[in-house]
């Protein structure tokens, strides 16, 4: 092969298609081997009763999926989680904008500011869930403690959503914050010195100006964190006690058909359910990535 | 010209950048305040612990942080054994001037160096692939590159838990579970996406006339990689390897799944088990959190140039 020498180090001269070949192949095949074959494995069970235990496994055809989407237990578990996420997104776009109000205004320590405000979504979901569910616990927890409430905020059906859809809204409203306050500084400013002119009110600027303007990367925002609410599955664990006593999130169905009672045929398939929703989601916000993106 | 005019909005413009600064610092104060309470609890004394108000004024200690590395045996009042006593380790030293029987190590600062290896190189090894393979779409033609790429992103969107399971069994018969190398490599694939979509951003950004004048002087193209496209992408790579190590630092699904033994255990997979049973030591739990948060912590600050940038797939670039 040939080599040339620069300072005693010896680079091999590669053709521009061995070179290309040889940096982006290893990424792909890595990809491969653990996104892709893992995918199509799943498929395929996804149509058996394959159980690790049990070596005499059978093709079901759609069984596992109409069993799924036969169940009441399913379907309930589907409404708990559109709920989880329907509630804590629009509070993260409430709470997330009103912060981004606040943020993009021009104030010393800015930036670490609004660093600190991110501190929450970047720590360990499960540990995060930990520190609250001392905060939620009946007796010895500062917010019953503290209010005088006697609200078994973890065992009571009836406010176990609310716990953890209330620490997720803490965790990633900041998310929200830092892409609309990216939005808010990008509204070039000879448009609210035009409303000033016409003596438009506040309340005009920001429904016809801030409003528009910040509209796209929002919506970014919100997709972004509904994929991810339909994926939730530490927080709750770490919130909860146990995964029985968690909202019945999908993502803990799965893993309780999975690892509980080994049912990996219709773990599968209900993972694949899951899969198309997101991927639904998710081509919406592909889409909008790219055109963020091409601007 | 309307605000020069004015002196009142002259006072306001002066004082509005502090003013904003001390309603920031008591709105942060508020939203953080969880974490400042779990600080507090890692310091406090057990019986405050099991108090049932709520208690701000207490001597303050490391009882948190001493419990979080050590088994105690509860209810306390078994004594040393003489076996134990005529060879005293650190622990059994501090049982006696604690009057708390401690049993020994709780195994924490093991599965803090498993976080800390597997999350090392995790990362390591993801930039490296990373950035070959973000070099590689930006500069050369790839058959159907665009869809490749949207597809290596799509993957990061999966719920992990629906990938695990054909990789828990991939693993089981490759032997892969309960080992450092099953699970760096998962979160190497994992992180590779999102580490080849944000470099490819920073390297799309480093004019390619650099590297053709380079050529021009006769470097190769491996060489002016190497010279001019890495140390140009430098603050790049920094940022994405740091965004790829808070991942895997903080990873909990594919930890638990493929750590049954517990030889490989991470952080996250092990601080919720020590609230499983009995009595909670919360104060055991916080010094173990605040430990195992306190890296991520400085490397969000030391990040926060990018971390718009990041947290938005580098869709956003500022």
């Amino acid at each position: 092969m040939n080599v040339t020498r620069f300072s005693g180090i010896a680079f091999p001269v590669l053709s521009d298609r061995v070179f290309k070949w040889s940096f982006v192949l290893p990424a792909i095949l890595i990809l491969v081997a653990f996104n892709i074959l893992p995918l199509v494995w799943a498929l395929v069970l996804s149509f058996t009763d394959y159980s690790p235990g049990n070596p005499e496994w059978h093709f079901v055809g759609l069984g596992n999926y109409l069993e799924i989407l036969s169940g009441e237990a399913y379907w309930e578990s589907f409404s708990v989680t559109a709920v989880y996420t329907i509630l804590s997104v629009s509070l993260q776009a409430a709470v997330g904008f009103g912060m981004a109000l606040f943020v993009r205004r021009n104030f010393p320590g800015r930036g670490v500011v609004a660093a600190l405000f991110l501190l929450p979504m970047m720590m360990s979901p499960v540990i995060v869930g930990l520190f609250w569910r001392y905060l939620y616990s009946p007796n010895l927890g500062l917010i019953n403690q503290i209010t005088g409430w006697e609200v078994d905020w973890l065992s009571d059906a009836r406010f176990t959503l609310w716990a953890v859809v209330f620490v997720d809204v803490w965790m990633w409203s900041p998310f929200v914050m830092l892409l609309c306050a990216a939005g808010l500084s990008s509204v070039p400013a000879h448009l609210y010195e035009a409303a000033e002119i016409d003596q438009a009110s506040t309340w005009m600027k920001f429904r016809r100006i801030t409003l528009p303007m910040v509209a796209p990367i929002l919506v970014l925002a919100l997709i972004f964190r509904t994929m991810e609410s339909f994926k939730t599955f530490d927080l709750a664990l770490g919130v909860a006690k146990s995964a029985q006593s968690a909202p019945a999130l999908v993502s803990l169905k799965i893993y309780g058909l999975a690892f509980v009672t080994w049912d990996m045929g219709k773990a599968c398939a209900l993972a694949y359910l899951v899969l198309a929703l997101i991927a639904g989601i998710c081509s919406i916000h592909l889409r909008a990535l790219d055109q963020m993106s091409r601007r | 010209m309307k605000e020069v005019s004015s002196p009142r909005r002259s006072v306001w413009t002066r004082l509005r950048g502090p003013v904003l600064l001390v309603a920031a610092i008591v709105m942060l104060s508020g939203y953080l305040f969880p974490i400042a309470y779990m600080a507090l609890t890692s310091l406090k004394p057990a019986d405050k612990i099991q108090s049932m108000t709520p208690g701000f004024l207490f001597k303050p200690g490391l009882f948190g942080y001493v419990e979080a590395f050590t088994n105690r045996r509860l209810p306390v009042g078994e004594a040393i054994t003489e076996e134990e006593r005529s060879k005293p380790q650190w622990y059994h030293r501090m049982a006696v001037e604690r009057h708390n029987p401690i049993l020994g190590p709780s195994g924490l600062h093991r599965k803090f160096l498993n976080s800390l290896l597997i999350a090392g190189l995790a990362t390591l090894l993801s930039v490296m692939f990373g950035a070959a393979a973000a070099y590689g779409f930006s500069r050369f033609r790839i058959p159907a590159g665009r869809e490749v790429l949207y597809f290596i992103l799509s993957t990061r969107m999966l719920p992990p838990v629906a990938l695990i399971i054909p990789v828990y069994l991939m693993y089981s018969k490759l032997h892969l579970v309960d080992t450092y190398t099953g699970l760096i490599l998962l979160y190497v694939a994992f992180n590779l996406s999102f580490s080849t979509w944000l470099m490819k951003g920073f390297i799309d950004e480093i004019p390619k006339e650099y590297e053709e004048a380079a050529w021009v002087d006769g470097y190769t193209r491996l060489r002016a990689f190497f010279k001019i496209v890495l140390p140009q992408a430098m603050t790049g790579i920094a940022a994405t390897a740091v965004f790829c190590f808070i991942f895997s630092w903080n990873e909990y699904v594919f930890a638990l799944i493929l750590s049954p033994g517990g030889t490989v255990q991470t952080v996250p997979t092990f601080l919720p088990n020590q609230v499983a049973s009995g009595r909670v030591e919360w104060e055991a739990v916080a010094g173990g959190s605040i430990l195992f948060l306190l890296p991520v912590m400085l490397l969000t600050l030391l990040l926060r140039k990018h971390l718009l940038r990041g947290i938005s797939f580098g869709a956003i670039r500022k």
